[in-house]
């Protein structure tokens, strides 16, 4: 299985470079969110992915301080039913980045999405990648499970 | 089987009440029908701490029995009637109401009652005793319209009357037979000093005085007369000169009794007829009378021990066989401690003395021949000592080299005073009122209880007089560092420091951003514990505006988006109302913000209103309509300070003492914006009927009527607290110094989200070492931190109006940084006319109204 767990920062080459993470990837489903320069350091913003259709989603995404890699996962904490999990902190336990629901403090992995008080449940996580000052997350989802 | 034993007491005093919890507390507690007399018309209540009722403290808080107690326990309590018969044939007793009680066992707790001297005049009208409620009140109702108190008697009791006199506004005298006051607890030095200490503090002290007569006064109510012609007029006069068993049921009806009075009982608190024991003052144990509360309460469950082993054909061991009479008190404000062979009685025994006369402090040590044990001693001014030299006389243990060391003062903090509570046997009993020995706090300790709360929670030691809580401190931490039990008291994975360490370190290197603490003192990338914890502290030291970029991040997200979180993820406004008093013209304001937002309205518990439902995106535009409508921030998302509840006050009120809008309201402004471990939550009082609860309080204010009273560290909440009593009649100036003070000396040094109830449970030395360190300035820290409140006060700012002149602070409240589409997600629906979050059911099927 391709391991798309790791957020890539693909600064050098275009979008169209996202043909070499995944197969399945396909070029025009790199979507472009905001700038770079947009992005607070060290907490996070929501996004809306396929506005306006079906598939509309909300993303949460971060950018640690001192970093420019850009983690994106939903925004839907499936503990409170709430999308939420933008406005949660940023933390490292161990040497895993995740971020504390601000209604009942779990911990998702920003990198996995999995969580840590409950291994049962997982929000799903987003490729991104930043090119030209802009930061672009990819439409589908690396993992889904849990109920998100 | 059998029908249950029958209990009877007679007498619901402490000792009387402590007998019916340790009865019905035991495992057979179930198996006897237990009745008591209760004279007063009060059950049992904390007599030790009467002369509070002065300066507060209602009959109720005074009361020791946990509301439910005798109905979950099925016990009859006779309020208000009196045993007037023993048939100790028949084994019955009957009483004034015409009752008849049979017993199989009976329990004489009758106490005592106060001895008044015939003195000529002795009877006259406004004439007092001092030891029931009601006495109490007849002393303040005696002393309306009056301007001078005596008490004749310098004892324990004389001096804690004394106090009563001066909190009731009068110039009060002291006038004692004997030539020095507390003749029986402290020698001539300590007396001096004691003597010293109470004169400046505006009592007349008279030592070997003989009160020879009383009689009409010319400018008083009363004039007294003594053996050296003196004479001293008084509106009020009490009598606190000793007591005396109450036995009279026992000697009328056959039970042997002393010479000079009290009921004689035998080990197990039995007297002459062996189905009829008396505890507390009555009983005559030894030869002695135990005027103290500790050997009642030991007498009271000797008794309960006795009775169940009996019930089950055991025997018990346990007997009361005499006790340590050693005392610590304080006197209106002054330390004072007498312990064992005080007055130096032992046959060449030797003695060490210790007087500092600029902080009038008086120490003296009485040791044995060979200069190796401690026989007594006596502290006045400072009692820091006590728990240490009682220890080191009851177990016998041996005494330093220098045994001077033990009360000179330690200076270089390189000395050691006392042996250490490692020397301790396990029988070492270190709390006297609850018989918590050194062993039973060790299995405590062995057992979970780790911190100090849990400790005194689970053992019940230190929580009656107190006296005892640095003893339990220094055994909890001795016995964690016996077990190589390390606590962890680092904040996270992130810092290993506790906050305390945290706030010194802010403070000290002057840190002014959380990145910079934690590359130099931390680990990791922080977490949701040490980041808004710093940002607290970061608040609360240099009071910078919490959205700054290198703040917001660390923020939980009610202080970063500046409302409360709701379980939707839509947030509440609370503006602040400070002291619940607003304007018709801002309450319609609120009203048509919230129709105009929907906003579901609800008051809160702190007298202001909750504004739940907005949106993200309608924070800003809400806020600024109600800041352009003269509103600020309430602070309601912080760990701050939230409100000062007032009642109406002297303004309005027919009881109102003092004007409790106009000090709530400069309180609130004054605090307002505080960063603190926790919330903070005040409310003042016009009088002591209290409607604005202030004993709930993180500090509330009662006024009364010379001033204001203080409380400290109260809470309702799951764990409810009644505040302290933490300083009598003060002043405006002097209040507000003592606040700023206090919540600056919690912010330091409490731990992260622990309120101020908790944190006084924990801290050692418990509310006379708060007092020290705020009123008497024990740690020399006062000035500093009325400094540290000032630059808060000074650098408050109101952040929603700082945030709303900032363009881009407000793009952080956009629902999505690619769209200005709000979360279709939140979805309400109506109840009683006002929205609600939906539930989920109702959100798949969409019938909820979207906001």
């Amino acid at each position: 299985m391709t391991d798309l767990s790791k957020p890539v920062n693909d600064v050098d080459e275009g979008p169209s470079a996202s043909k070499t993470l995944t197969d399945t990837a396909l070029s025009d489903s790199w979507i472009d969110i905001c700038a770079l320069s947009e992005l607070p350091h060290d907490a996070g913003v929501a996004a809306l992915l396929n506005e306006n259709t079906s598939e509309e989603t909300q993303l949460a995404l971060f950018l640690p301080t001192d970093s420019d890699r850009v983690y994106a996962i939903s925004n839907f904490d499936p503990f409170s039913d709430a999308n939420v999990l933008a406005r949660g902190i940023v933390c490292s336990i161990g040497n895993e980045i995740a971020v504390a629901s601000p209604i009942h403090k779990e911990h998702f992995c920003l990198t996995t999405g999995k969580c840590f008080e409950d291994n049962t449940v997982a929000v799903a996580t987003y490729p991104t990648k930043i090119h030209q000052g802009r930061v672009f997350v990819h439409a589908n989802p690396v993992a889904l499970s849990g109920e998100a | 089987m059998a029908s249950k034993q029958k209990v009877l007491v007679i007498g619901n005093g402490m000792v009387g009440h402590k007998f019916l919890e340790a009865l019905a507390s035991s495992e057979t507690g179930a198996e006897y029908e237990i009745t008591t007399f209760c004279e007063e018309t009060r059950v049992a209540y904390d007599r030790v701490h009467l002369t509070e009722f002065f300066s507060g403290r209602s009959a109720e808080d005074l009361s020791l029995v946990e509301p439910g107690f005798y109905e979950a326990n099925n016990i009859r309590v006779l309020l208000g009637d009196k045993a007037t018969t023993i048939d100790r044939d028949a084994k019955t007793v009957s009483s004034e109401n015409g009752e008849i009680l049979a017993y199989d066992k009976l329990v004489l707790a009758t106490g005592s009652f106060p001895f008044v001297p015939p003195i000529p005049g002795h009877q006259r009208d406004n004439c007092f005793v001092y030891r029931t409620i009601e006495d109490l009140e007849a002393i303040r109702d005696g002393a309306k319209g009056g301007s001078v108190g005596v008490v004749i008697g310098g004892g324990l009791l004389g001096l804690e009357a004394a106090k009563a006199l001066k909190d009731l506004g009068l110039t009060t005298h002291v006038v004692e037979f004997a030539p020095r006051l507390m003749a029986v607890q402290v020698d001539d030095g300590g007396g001096a000093m004691l003597r010293q200490k109470i004169e400046e503090l505006g009592v007349k002290v008279h030592t070997g005085k003989n009160t020879q007569n009383i009689e009409d006064g010319e400018e008083h109510f009363h004039k007294m007369t003594f053996a050296d012609g003196d004479v001293i007029e008084t509106d009020v006069l009490l009598f606190s000169a000793g007591i005396r068993p109450q036995d009279h049921l026992a000697r009328e009806f056959g039970l042997e009794v002393g010479e000079r009075g009290g009921i004689v009982v035998n080990d197990y608190c039995q007297t002459s007829d062996p189905d009829i024991y008396a505890i507390g003052e009555c009983a005559l144990s030894g030869g002695r009378i135990y005027g103290l509360v500790a050997p009642g309460y030991k007498m009271a469950q000797v008794v309960a021990e006795h009775i169940i082993a009996a019930q089950t054909k055991a025997s018990s061991n346990n007997t009361f066989t005499g006790a340590d009479m050693s005392t610590k008190l304080k006197l209106m404000g002054v330390d004072v401690a007498s312990i064992g062979d005080a007055h130096r009685n032992t046959p060449n025994s030797r003695e060490y003395t210790y007087i500092d006369g600029t902080d009038e402090i008086y120490k003296k040590i009485v040791v044995n021949e060979d200069n190796n044990r401690l026989l007594g001693a006596v502290l006045v001014g400072d009692a820091t000592d006590y728990g240490n030299l009682l220890q080191l006389m009851l177990n016998d243990i041996p005494l330093p080299e220098y045994p001077d060391a033990l009360i000179l003062p330690q200076r270089d903090g390189s000395g050691v005073t006392g042996l250490g509570v490692t020397a301790l046997p396990d029988s070492a009993q270190i709390c006297s009122c609850n018989d918590v020995t050194k062993g039973d706090l060790c299995q405590a300790i062995s057992d979970g209880a780790t911190l100090l709360g849990d400790l005194k929670a689970c053992t019940k030691a230190g929580t009656s007089c107190g006296g005892c809580n640095i003893l339990v401190g220094q055994v909890l931490n001795a016995e964690l560092e016996n077990m190589g039990l390390e606590v962890n008291t680092d904040i996270c994975e992130h810092f290993a420091y506790t906050r305390q360490d945290l706030y010194n370190l802010v403070r000290v290197e002057e840190i002014k951003s959380y990145y910079n603490l934690l590359a130099k003192h931390g680990t990791g990338r922080g977490c949701e514990i040490c980041k808004p914890a710093v940002a607290s502290i970061l608040a609360s030291c240099w009071n910078d505006y919490v959205l700054e970029p290198k703040h917001a991040g660390l923020q939980d997200t009610n202080d970063r988006y500046l409302g409360n979180m709701q379980k939707n993820g839509t947030y509440s406004i609370v503006p602040r109302i400070a002291g619940g008093e607003i304007t018709p013209e801002k309450l319609i304001v609120l009203g048509e913000v919230a129709k105009k937002y929907n906003l579901y309205s609800k008051i809160t518990g702190g007298q202001r209103i909750d504004l739940f439902g907005a949106r993200l995106e309608q924070l800003p535009e809400i806020w600024k309509e109600l800041i352009d409508a003269g509103f600020e921030t309430g602070h309601a998302y912080g760990k701050a300070l939230r409100t000062v509840k007032s009642c109406v006050g002297s303004t309005w009120c027919r009881y109102g003492q003092n004007d409790s809008v106009a000090l709530a309201l400069d309180v609130e402004n004054r605090y307002k914006g505080l960063r603190s471990p926790h919330k903070l939550k005040s409310a003042v009082s016009g009088c002591t009927r209290e409607c604005a609860e202030a004993q709930s309080k993180d500090f509330g204010i009662i006024a009364t009527e010379t001033g204001w009273n203080l409380y400290v560290c109260g809470n309702g909440g799951m764990r409810p607290r009644h505040a302290d009593l933490f300083a009598t009649d003060l002043d405006t100036e002097t209040l507000i110094k003592y606040i700023d003070r206090f919540l600056m000396f919690y912010v330091r040094t409490a731990d992260r989200l622990q309120r101020t109830s908790t944190w006084m449970d924990n801290m050692e030395g418990g509310l006379d070492y708060l007092r020290e360190v705020v009123i008497d300035d024990s740690l020399g820290i006062c000035e500093q931190l009325e400094v540290e409140m000032a630059e808060v006060i000074g650098a408050y700012q109101c952040e929603w109006k700082t945030t709303l002149e900032d363009e881009e602070k407000l793009r952080m409240f956009r629902p999505f940084i690619n769209s200005d589409k709000g979360d279709s997600n939140i979805v309400f629906v109506e109840e009683r006319g006002q929205i609600r979050p939906a539930n989920k059911d109702e959100i798949i099927n969409q019938e909820g109204v979207s906001a």
